[in-house]
């Protein structure tokens, strides 16, 4: 009997590492381990053996069933993964072809380049004052030091809608109606629309948009505006960035500077980005004037402030190299999609 | 202002490069545009003196000449009409460069050799005006003592590098040569004086023999300066002058008029001469014009004046517009040999306002209406006179015309030198300050801590503008950086207004709309192409008085245009599909304010494979995202703009917060886009007060959802609101949700029919529903359904 198990656990290893199938593999079970299966009915005989042969035939009996069935469990895993792989084999997909795609909107450039300003002086406990786009010529240049007879205040420059009302001219009366309505520390930037009467080309638009900003406290100083300017410039256009500022003038500052950065396409040393200068100008700025500070009911003796002010339109060409300015308000949507 | 260099070296000698003169003027303020040799182009032109003429064998319109260079002879054919034997000409030589890229080698001309080429005027980009005896088609024959084989642009002076400025608008001093040098000289560190001017005064008698000068407008006519010059002989002015005149850009015209314009460049201070001769009455009065005056300027046009015009006269007859332009009647000719050389001082604005009116800006308005010194007129008079006696233009008559009722005095104010190093945040020395401001022709008085302004500095009042001038000198890039160190903190927070355009910005692109920005003026052509009704309120606009064309001449009261160009525009280029948003003003006028109401609009348009649901989901999808609960769409079939049985206003309780709907096909066709374009607007300031931000979580479901789909016929005029609103109303508090999943037409239900199919959920917070629980409540529901609507199971 001995024997006869030996063989038949033989025979369960020949036949299992030749089987093709899981029917197979059934088969195989069926045939040794099923209620007609060898195994069993070698078992039926033990019944015949003696009291010292049957533990020690049932032992190896029980060791006999536990390979079978260790066999066939290996065989059928065997089989099994044989055809998973050729089933992953078969499901192979082109992965060049393209992709499902999901419509997502884009962000206008213009909006790119305003919520980065916004972003950096937020970080910098600047709140975002709004104004009235129709503004009183109160606001628009007289507070801002630019009286009648001022060159600024031509129709060659300015859309008027009454002798005192017009389309204002920069977000500048923004800061008169903050400076009326609330007392120092003022930390503001302004971003908006304003308007000139510009005839529309590739560098000129009647509608733009501007971003000023405004500080007035106790003590600050034109080092404070250069300090703030250099934090801007850097987060704007890069760690290693560099400002420079000119003398110029505007009505509402004093002193007053036009603000170059280092050239952001070559590092200062001159390209087609900043026409060979090695320096873009991106800012105007200067300290408050004391007049318009004075007009606002803020005492200059006390407080000193900074304004200064950037062209979202010029940035954002300058930022993305867009040749066209008439562009960004074509809305072609294969121009919004590249942003 | 151009600059020539060799003209400021008169008054200070740049020496170093131009490249690092310009940039140190820069960065003390006065900025340079750029630098250039005009004539830099010509290089390898000589003169030369034809010594010899001979004819071509082989043409009859050339001829064969010698032309001695000096260092050689050279044969040249020409076929140049006005030479002869001893004329000096420019000569090209071989390898030679002319302005506009020409290049001149030698070469065969039928057959003889030519070595050169002889230049006319054109040919070195020069004019009549620059050489008024020059051969206007000819080969410019030049003076019989020119030397020979000199650089054509030593002899003519065309080798001068001209430097230009930016002078800005409160700097009309700078609109001068003495200006820039004063700056140059503080600049490179150099000193500067004004020369002293003496004159011969040869000519006879007194200013007052010739003439009476009276001021009638004091306000607009501060001063008044004036010289008279006899025995006068117009000839062209000496070629350094002309060089001088042309390198700045003035055209040279005669002695007279030159030295004019060369003392208005030089000082700053506009001139006119008037010929006396044509003075009848002898006697000058500035008055403001008569109502409809007329004059007939320089250039021969007839102006129109008014009361605003100030205008010099002659007795009753007006010779000049103040500040803009002289008279045809008194221009200085041929003839002249009496003038009165006039240096005023007129009003700024009124010159301006002038100037505009007539449409005639001059180099003279330019300077008058950024506010003259003036001190300067009578120094720039005396510069006139030395001028006609350097250039022997006639005899000075002693004496001067000089009428003012009040020159103002020199500013003083206080000089405040620790004020202005905390308002730098420097700590420059009070020595550099008085340095900088003295070497300004600033006086600081060290005992009194005051300084006075010099009269040419009219934009210079108090400490922040003294801060200015000494800062451009001691470094504006000098200032050390600094933040604020020490000072108030503040927030930087957005507004929950501002936050929320954020929210609804980011949605629209979670949705896959384009953002877009327009124009916010229009035409009022749009309300017609909109089939507005005559009495729209959306016809009530802000008006643009002084528009750049009716395309731009009113604010927009609504924002569907601008969408629909866009669209348009797109559509026009073949894309087949786009959706857009825009957040804008639209703007309202309001009675007996002065400033209208401007409403914050959020557009939004789609073409292309949309439909009205799909408009209408983006609208439920974004009041989801700002927390509005109940918003409701109600059919609008009496807005004109929209297709009347596709659009809906959008209420939340009773408020209209917007439209939405498809584009009325004569609208899409007015605008040119497709027929089945979408539109929305929506009032984002009614969402402010709608939007609900604070969140609060509910418990997660414990127990399961029973689900129940029911499928019924109704009316096709029922509408899904009505059936949605008797399921949620007789579903007691099991029902969760309701979902219109299928809609049916055809010939299953009948005719005006339509199969609407939901799918209901129910479930409660504390057990397991039964069937028998849920079979009640969809009972309840169909026999409502049935009784209000006349619903029937399917």
């Amino acid at each position: 009997m001995e024997q006869q198990l030996k063989d038949i656990l033989h025979q369960v290893k020949l036949l299992a590492s030749d089987v093709k199938s899981l029917q197979d593999i059934e088969q195989l079970r069926v045939k040794f381990l099923g209620k007609k299966g060898e195994l069993t009915v070698v078992l039926r005989g033990m019944g015949a053996l003696s009291k010292e042969e049957r533990p020690i035939i049932g032992k190896l009996a029980n060791e006999v069933r536990t390979d079978i069935e260790r066999l066939i469990k290996h065989a059928n895993d065997e089989l099994v993964s044989i055809e998973k792989g050729i089933k992953l084999k078969k499901e192979k997909l082109d992965v060049t072809m393209p992709g499902q795609t999901y419509e997502i909107g884009k962000k206008h450039p213009l909006t790119l380049v305003i919520e980065e300003v916004e972003n950096v002086f937020l970080g910098l406990g600047y709140q975002i004052a709004e104004g009235p786009e129709v503004e009183l010529v109160k606001y628009n240049f007289e507070a801002l030091n630019i009286h009648e007879g001022h060159p600024a205040r031509d129709e060659q420059d300015t859309f008027y809608i009454k002798p005192d009302v017009v389309l204002r001219t920069q977000t500048s009366p923004v800061q008169i109606r903050v400076m009326e309505n609330k007392k120092p520390p003022i930390k503001i930037i302004c971003p908006g629309r304003v308007y000139r009467s510009d005839a529309v080309d590739a560098t000129h638009s009647p509608v733009f948009h501007q971003i000023e900003g405004l500080v007035v406290d106790k003590g600050i100083t034109m080092g404070d505006l250069r300090g703030t300017l250099e934090v801007f410039a850097k987060s704007m256009f890069g760690e290693d960035t560099n400002i420079r500022f000119r003398p110029h003038h505007f009505p509402f500052t004093e002193p007053s500077a036009e603000v170059d950065v280092s050239c952001w396409n070559c590092n200062g040393e001159g390209c087609k980005v900043c026409k060979g200068e090695g320096w873009v100008e991106i800012l105007g700025a200067g300290m408050v004037h004391p007049k318009v500070l004075k007009n606002c009911g803020i005492d200059p003796e006390i407080y000193s402030g900074f304004a200064f002010g950037l062209g979202v339109e010029r940035t954002a060409m300058g930022r993305f190299g867009i040749d066209d300015l008439r562009l960004l308000y074509e809305n072609d949507v294969r121009f919004l999609k590249q942003f | 202002m151009k600059v020539p260099i060799s003209w400021l070296a008169d008054y200070v000698k740049i020496e170093g490069n131009i490249k690092d003169y310009s940039d140190m003027m820069t960065m003390s303020g006065s900025k340079v545009e750029g630098y250039e040799k005009p004539f830099h182009e010509i290089t390898n032109v000589v003169t030369g003196k034809i010594t010899e003429i001979t004819s071509h064998p082989d043409a009859d319109k050339l001829v064969i000449t010698k032309v001695d260079v000096k260092t050689d002879l050279l044969q040249v054919v020409t076929g140049a009409k006005n030479i002869s034997i001893g004329d000096i000409i420019p000569i090209a030589l071989h390898n030679s460069t002319l302005p506009n890229g020409v290049v001149i080698t030698k070469g065969k001309l039928r057959g003889v050799e030519s070595n050169g080429m002889m230049c006319s005027i054109a040919e070195l980009n020069l004019t009549k005006n620059d050489f008024p005896l020059a051969s206007e088609d000819g080969i410019f024959i030049l003076p019989k003592d020119t030397k020979l084989g000199v650089d054509i642009k030593e002899i003519l002076g065309l080798d001068d590098t001209v430097v230009e400025f930016e002078i800005t608008s409160n700097r009309p001093d700078c609109l001068s040569i003495i200006g820039l040098a004063r700056e140059s000289a503080v600049t490179i560190g150099k000193k500067f004086e004004l020369p002293n001017i003496s004159l011969l005064e040869k000519g006879k008698g007194t200013a007052k023999d010739y003439i009476n000068v009276t001021i009638e407008d004091y306000e607009l006519c501060k001063r008044y300066t004036g010289k008279v010059i006899t025995d006068v002989i117009i000839k062209q002015s000496p070629l350094w002058m002309r060089k001088r005149l042309r390198d700045a850009g003035v055209r040279p015209i005669n002695n007279i008029v030159d030295i004019t314009n060369y003392v208005m460049l030089e000082y700053g201070q506009p001139m006119h001469a008037f010929d006396l001769n044509y003075l009848k009455e002898k006697n000058i009065v500035i008055r403001r014009a008569k109502e409809n005056e007329i004059i007939h300027t320089l250039d021969d046009q007839k102006r129109i004046l008014n009361t605003q015009n100030l205008v010099i006269a002659d007795g009753d007859k007006a010779i000049a517009v103040a500040g803009v332009m002289g008279g045809a009647n008194s221009e200085v000719n041929n003839d002249t040999t009496k003038i009165l050389f006039e240096s005023a001082n007129f009003d700024g604005v009124s010159v301006r306002l002038t100037a505009k009116q007539l449409g005639l800006r001059t180099e003279s308005s330019a300077r008058f209406e950024k506010g003259l010194d003036p001190y300067n007129a009578n120094k720039a008079l005396l510069r006139a006179c030395e001028l006609v006696e350097k250039l022997d233009a006639g005899k000075v008559v002693p004496g001067i015309i000089d009428c003012y009722k009040e020159l103002p005095a020199k500013k003083i104010v206080p000089f405040r030198p620790k004020k202005m190093n905390e308002f730098l945040g420097t700590s420059i020395k009070e020595q550099t300050m008085i340095d900088i401001l003295t070497s300004l022709d600033f006086e600081v008085d060290k005992g009194k801590m005051e300084i006075a302004i010099p009269t040419f500095r009219s934009d210079v009042e108090a400490w922040a503008d003294i801060s200015e001038e000494v800062v451009r000198f001691y470094g504006y890039n000098n200032i050390k950086a600094s933040l604020q160190s020490g000072n108030r903190a503040t927030q930087g927070i957005k507004t929950y207004e501002q936050r929320i355009r954020d929210t609804i910005r980011e949605s629209m692109l979670a949705m896959g709309l384009m953002e877009i920005y327009t124009y916010s003026f229009t035409s009022r052509k749009v309300f017609d192409k909109l089939l507005l009704k005559d009495d729209s309120k959306l016809r009530e606009t802000v008006v643009i008085t002084n528009p750049l064309g009716e395309d731009f001449s009113i604010m927009r009261t609504t924002t569907i245009p601008e969408m629909l160009q866009v669209i348009s525009h797109n559509y026009n280029r073949r894309i087949a599909k786009a959706s857009f948003f825009e957040t804008s003003n639209t703007y309202h006028p309001i009675k007996n304010e002065k400033l209208p109401l401007e409403k914050n609009i959020l557009t939004m348009g789609l073409y292309g494979d949309y439909n009205f649901y799909s408009i209408k989901g983006i609208i439920e999808k974004l009041a989801d995202t700002l927390g509005i609960t109940d918003v409701r769409f109600v059919a609008d079939s009496n807005n004109p703009s929209y297709h009347p049985g596709r659009c809906a206003q959008i209420k939340v309780n009773e408020d209209v917060i917007g439209t939405i709907g498809e584009i009325h096909p004569d609208v899409a066709d007015n605008f040119e886009v497709p027929k089945r374009s979408y539109i929305g607007e929506l009032d984002i300031e009614k969402l402010y007060k709608l939007t609900s931000v604070l969140k609060s979580y509910k418990g997660l479901p414990k127990y399961p959802e029973v689900d129940r789909d029911l499928a019924m016929v109704v009316d096709e005029s029922v509408l899904a609101y009505d059936i949605e609103q008797v399921i949620k109303s007789n579903g007691g508090d099991l029902l969760q949700n309701v979902t219109l999943f299928d809609v049916y037409r055809g010939e299953q239900v009948g005719e005006n029919k339509k199969s609407m199919a939901y799918a209901l959920s129910f479930r409660a917070n504390d057990r397991t529903l039964t069937d028998e629980e849920v079979n009640k409540a969809v009972k309840e529901i169909l026999s409502k359904l049935d009784s209000e609507i006349g619903a029937i199971l399917r």
